[in-house]
């Protein structure tokens, strides 16, 4: 498949976006810059900038609670991302949603989910839209493995297959839910494997390499678009860091290999495709490493601003309930 | 004006409001061939793509209800309230919460009509009346009707209202005859029933009943069996639980002195609950006696109807919270 250049190299700069944000938000999350739970995409970067690579403004995204990947590899906007981590008026969702529950509905991103699973049926329920309006977009549910063990994923499969509607089942299959591994908890060898179960395709994907992804998450687009229904892909990959920030001084005991970190670490998702850019000519080195050392600025012109965004007003508690405003209780 | 059955009430509704609006559409279980009677015809009139029969899966299709009403659709899910609770992360953690939690970006003019079958040999897991577990959470719009006409009204302000709501229809309500007005005789020829409205039922001065649903035409029979006694009642019907008119019930506690709370659900935090802890807070000064819940008893559904009619509000026990009111 060739692949405009303009995309590889969009791909690596979002990429490097959210590495370099993850990186920002875990300095100054240990400083103490601001409290919560904040999950890091770093070494899955590949699978949602892949996957999003393929869409368009006017499809849609949900996600999950590991959310700062999703909304950058949609096209998100970092400073209103990161000021929403902060708090601040000028974060996505004025401070009301935090690190779980980045939104940007200008650009199709229909919102993180903090309950596994529970944006599943969101996503599919955008595509019944298109559906039953004749539209052309189509959208996309992020998950993980764990999530892949709930009951709203079955149904959401099911309902999907049987109005063939145009979603895109995407699994990040990092391996673990927080500490219980895949081996323990799910009964297939691949949630890819699951797709027979609802007659649509499941694809198997190499979660660390961008391309992989956007070539199979393009297929299932044009599958979807062309109304012969969904798709579920699955990237394997891996968390390199914690769960969550500052879940390492809590849990009792190690739950993966030091090794087996290692070895997948030596499949850093930004090493593969600069590799590939550089190796076809595509990119010189110096091209990427200006676009890493561009994103670092942006991600550190985005602290910035979210540091000087204000906090909300006491008042504000009682803004954005409803769209048809009622009185108090 | 028409006589019009509260199952036809409905199903007028959502035969305008699809008339009306191209991004109404309704799903649920069995709706094509209208096993409940409230969507009987829709499949004929708007074809398989807006009248949609689901699987049983409640927290697939809830959700996917939600999310086409964050781009744009109108959609109205048929349930009964029993069925909600393998729903109920979509109702809680997406419908109830996206809005706020996104900073407003998002609108969820989602509708769902959950039957209450109750009274009626249902059983425990098919009797449920469970609206006062949803105003305890923020976020959801609260619809109780007791007759056709603001069956009628109430719906289709729901189906237009920008916000996620359930409509709590009254199973023991659905064979109700009661007046409808045409179109032709309304202003703007339909008829539609605000949100936050109370209504003034009967008239009376001795004491005030505040009935919920299938408990207002119960009231209604105590107001009128009592007057031949000579005690004077006032019976108010909430319509909506959230929003709560809360005025037109202070005004009449002012008037009476008195109120007892009719209610079919338990009575523990009941909606009856929490309308007794209004007027305790801001109406303490007008009242002349304890506040009265008639709720029902914290058991589950027993099937016996011999056990069953012991369970709910009726007539006599609300002429006997009345009477204890007077007594004071």
């Amino acid at each position: 498949m060739e692949i405009n250049r303009d995309i590889l190299l969009l791909m690596l700069r979002r990429m490097w976006m959210i590495r370099n944000f993850e990186l920002k938000v875990m300095e100054v999350h240990s400083a103490g810059e601001f409290a919560g739970a904040a999950h890091p995409y770093i070494g899955e970067e590949a699978v949602a900038v892949g996957a999003c690579a393929a869409l368009e403004d006017t499809d849609y995204i949900t996600g999950n609670h590991r959310s700062h990947g999703h909304p950058i590899a949609k096209g998100g906007r970092v400073d209103k991302a990161m000021a929403e981590l902060y708090g601040r008026v000028d974060g996505y969702c004025k401070g009301k949603g935090g690190s779980m529950h980045l939104a940007d509905y200008s650009i199709g991103i229909l919102g993180e989910s903090g309950i596994l699973g529970s944006s599943v049926p969101v996503a599919v329920g955008a595509a019944l839209a298109a559906h039953i309006r004749g539209d052309n977009f189509v959208s996309m549910a992020f998950f993980g493995d764990g999530a892949s063990n709930q009951g709203s994923l079955h149904e959401s499969m099911n309902l999907a297959s049987i109005w063939k509607l145009p979603v895109i089942f995407l699994c990040e299959n990092n391996q673990y839910a927080v500490t219980t591994s895949y081996a323990e908890t799910v009964a297939v060898d691949h949630v890819s494997d699951r797709a027979s179960a609802y007659n649509m395709p499941g694809m198997l994907v190499d979660g660390q390499d961008a391309i992989a992804m956007y070539e199979a998450t393009s297929a299932a687009v044009a599958r979807a678009r062309a109304g012969e229904g969904p798709t579920l892909i699955e990237g394997l990959t891996y968390r390199f860091e914690e769960h969550s920030l500052g879940l390492g001084r809590v849990a009792r005991g190690a739950y993966r290999d030091e090794a087996e970190i290692a070895e997948w670490r030596k499949r850093d998702p930004l090493d593969i495709l600069e590799k590939t850019l550089i190796s076809q000519g595509v990119a010189t080195r110096e091209e990427c490493d200006a676009i890493n050392a561009e994103t670092v600025d942006e991600v550190e012109k985005a602290t910035d601003f979210a540091r000087n965004s204000p906090f909300p007003e006491p008042e504000d508690l009682f803004e954005d309930m409803w769209a048809n405003p009622i009185p108090l209780p | 004006m028409a006589q019009t059955v509260f199952l036809e009430a409905i199903n007028q509704a959502i035969q305008e409001e699809m008339r009306r609006d191209e991004s109404v559409y309704i799903l649920g279980e069995d709706i094509r061939r209208a096993i409940y009677g409230a969507t009987a015809d829709l499949l004929t009139e708007f074809g398989e793509k807006r009248v949609l029969d689901t699987p049983l899966s409640e927290e697939g299709f809830f959700g996917a209800a939600i999310g086409s009403s964050l781009v744009g659709m109108r959609p109205v899910v048929e349930t009964l309230t029993s069925f909600m609770w393998v729903a109920m992360d979509q109702l809680i953690s997406q419908a109830a919460k996206m809005r706020y939690m996104f900073g407003g970006q998002a609108t969820l003019p989602v509708v769902f009509r959950a039957s209450m079958f109750y009274g009626a040999g249902s059983a425990a897991h098919h009797s449920d009346r469970s609206y006062p577990m949803f105003m305890n959470m923020p976020g959801i719009k609260i619809v109780v009707p007791s007759n056709p006409a603001d069956m009628k009204g109430l719906l289709k302000t729901a189906i237009r209202d920008d916000d996620p709501t359930i409509v709590f229809e009254d199973g023991t309500l659905f064979g109700m005859r009661g007046e409808v007005p045409d179109n032709a005789d309304l202003p703007g020829e339909e008829l539609l029933v605000p949100f936050g409205e109370a209504k003034i039922v009967r008239e009376g001065t001795d004491c005030t009943i505040v009935a919920i649903g299938g408990a207002v035409n119960h009231a209604i029979a105590t107001s009128d069996q009592l007057a031949a006694e000579g005690i004077s009642v006032e019976v108010i019907d909430p319509r909506t639980l959230v929003p709560f008119d809360k005025k037109t019930v202070l005004d009449s506690v002012e008037k009476t002195g008195r109120l007892v709370i009719a209610d079919p659900a338990h009575k523990v935090c009941s909606a009856a609950s929490e309308i007794a802890s209004i007027v305790a807070e801001e109406g303490f000064w007008s009242l002349q006696a304890p506040i009265q819940k008639v709720a029902s008893e914290q058991v589950h559904i027993p099937y016996s109807p011999s056990l069953e009619k012991h369970v709910y509000p009726d007539v006599p026990k609300i002429t006997a919270a009345v009477k204890r009111t007077l007594e004071s």
